[in-house]
């Protein structure tokens, strides 16, 4: 094909970010799983790159979780967003971003409901009067918290401290990246590269000096779904998934793994023990795991946040051996030590995996 | 090894490149245009016989690959040979020639038990 056809192709995969002003929601999970992630992409987008982000207190949950496991109806979820929408509203913001990808896939799917079913939206709207007398518009963007670290990546790669590059040789770190589910596979023209190439992670890893595995089972969920994890009886289905991913790239040597949803680095992190526990099988090098990472977690790395600041202790697998390889200086010591330096309750250490 | 109360379950896919299928590979001696079929299922479309009975020649071919010809190849019994598949087939394959290769390959004997059931 020529170049120019190829170009042509690819702009339609594209998707239009605005640059500043943007209402920011966080999500119900992460901030428990990773619990710095959230706070140093505030911090990145306000004090590194001087944008705009506003956030509000009185936001709450989208309701996903609540939806897809089908303790509310789908009105009730859409009220809750409408009431998100007026938060937005009031502040004066037309920009929407926000941190889950649960809640992106949500917001999505409502837009695109009330666009079709036009009846559905004056309910919504009458429904969110009638409980709070609150007003909203539909958001002009709308876009995932990654696709505005991945608008700003090589602004970010000029500022890094270190790149994803092994110090030792000077290669490449060979880097997995997981795109969630409700990215873009319900709605592929809503993430970059659409549901057949996301580039969103891959545009940062390569920005940022590393190298993106491609392998057989890349573009498989990580099992996280949400009825087969909140039954405890289904979760076998759950770690089966994950572990059919790390069948798939274990001959590939990834160094670590990059994702962008919150229940992906959670499962990859967490199932590495279970299915260490279970068959003795660890998939890193000398009997560790492979570290797994948000997108602001890789990107507070490269630009030399303190290891122990990004949160990287709440981790399951140690992310030590990433560490040194990329040569980022540590305190071992100062790892289970809180903000104030007082020492945080140590974990239990697995039998089968190796824990720094 | 801990308990969690749940497990792995193994896979369910199939990975053709670990299955000894001799026969499927004689076929493919005999008929090496069986590999081109992309399963497009064009021929099944078109089959008179696949009307009427089960005939579908797209799975015949499948399970074959898979070692599961008993699951399939007794629907051959109902082809009429009037070749409509030959002249859909993306690929150009001769499927007629192919069915009868695969008689032959397969046993004529075992097809004709299943015709005789």
């Amino acid at each position: 094909m020529i170049y120019q056809g190829k170009q042509r192709i690819w702009s339609e995969y594209q998707k239009e970010i605005p640059t500043d002003h943007w209402f920011y929601v966080r999500s119900c999970i992460r901030q428990s799983f990773f619990p710095a992630s959230e706070k140093t992409f505030l911090e990145i987008l306000r004090q590194r790159l001087g944008k705009d982000v506003y956030e509000t207190p009185h936001h709450t949950t989208c309701g996903g979780i609540a939806y897809h496991s089908e303790a509310i109806p789908q009105e009730t979820m859409m009220t809750i967003i409408a009431r998100q929408f007026a938060l937005m509203t009031e502040a004066g913001y037309e920009n929407y971003v926000c941190s889950c990808i649960t809640s992106f896939g949500l917001y999505s799917e409502v837009i695109e409901d009330w666009r079709e079913f036009p009846e559905l939206e004056a309910k919504i709207r009458e429904n969110l009067w009638k409980a709070t007398k609150r007003e909203f518009k539909i958001p002009t963007y709308l876009a995932h918290a990654s696709d505005l670290i991945y608008k700003f990546r090589n602004e970010i790669a000029e500022q890094a401290k270190f790149r994803l590059v092994n110090k030792a040789t000077g290669e490449p770190l060979r880097v997995v990246e997981h795109i969630g589910c409700h990215y873009s596979k319900m709605f592929p023209s809503k993430g970059v590269g659409g549901a057949e190439y996301p580039y969103v992670l891959a545009g940062m890893v390569e920005s940022w000096g590393g190298e993106v595995i491609d392998y057989p089972e890349r573009r498989h969920c990580c099992g996280f779904g949400f009825r087969q994890y909140l039954v405890r009886a289904n979760r076998g289905y759950s770690v089966s998934n994950t572990h059919k991913k790390f069948e798939s790239m274990e001959p590939f040597k990834p160094d670590m793994i990059i994702t962008n949803c919150p229940g992906c680095p959670y499962f990859l992190d967490r199932w590495q023990y279970v299915i260490a526990e279970q068959t003795g099988k660890t998939y890193g090098q000398d009997g560790y795991g492979i570290p797994v990472f948000t997108y602001e977690e890789v990107a507070g790395l490269v630009l030399g946040y303190d290891p122990w600041d990004l949160g990287l202790q709440t981790h399951q697998v140690a992310v030590e051996p990433l560490l040194d390889k990329m040569g980022i200086p540590y305190k071992p010591e100062d790892k289970y030590k809180g903000l104030n330096g007082k020492e945080l309750q140590r974990p239990e250490f697995p039998m089968n995996i190796k824990c720094c | 090894m801990i308990d969690f109360g749940y497990g792995l379950t193994p896979s369910a896919t199939l990975k053709i490149e670990n299955v000894q299928n001799p026969l499927f590979e004689e076929l493919h001696r005999r008929e090496p245009d069986v590999a081109k079929c992309i399963a497009c299922g064009s021929c099944t479309a078109s089959c008179s016989a696949g009307v009427f009975t089960e005939m579908s020649l797209r799975r015949v071919i499948l399970s074959l690959q898979r070692g599961r010809e008993k699951e399939t190849l007794p629907m051959l019994r109902h082809c009429m040979l009037c070749g409509k598949c030959l002249l859909v087939c993306p690929r150009g394959i001769n499927t007629r020639h192919l069915i009868l290769s695969i008689g032959k390959v397969y046993g004529p004997d075992g097809l004709k038990e299943e015709a005789d059931r």
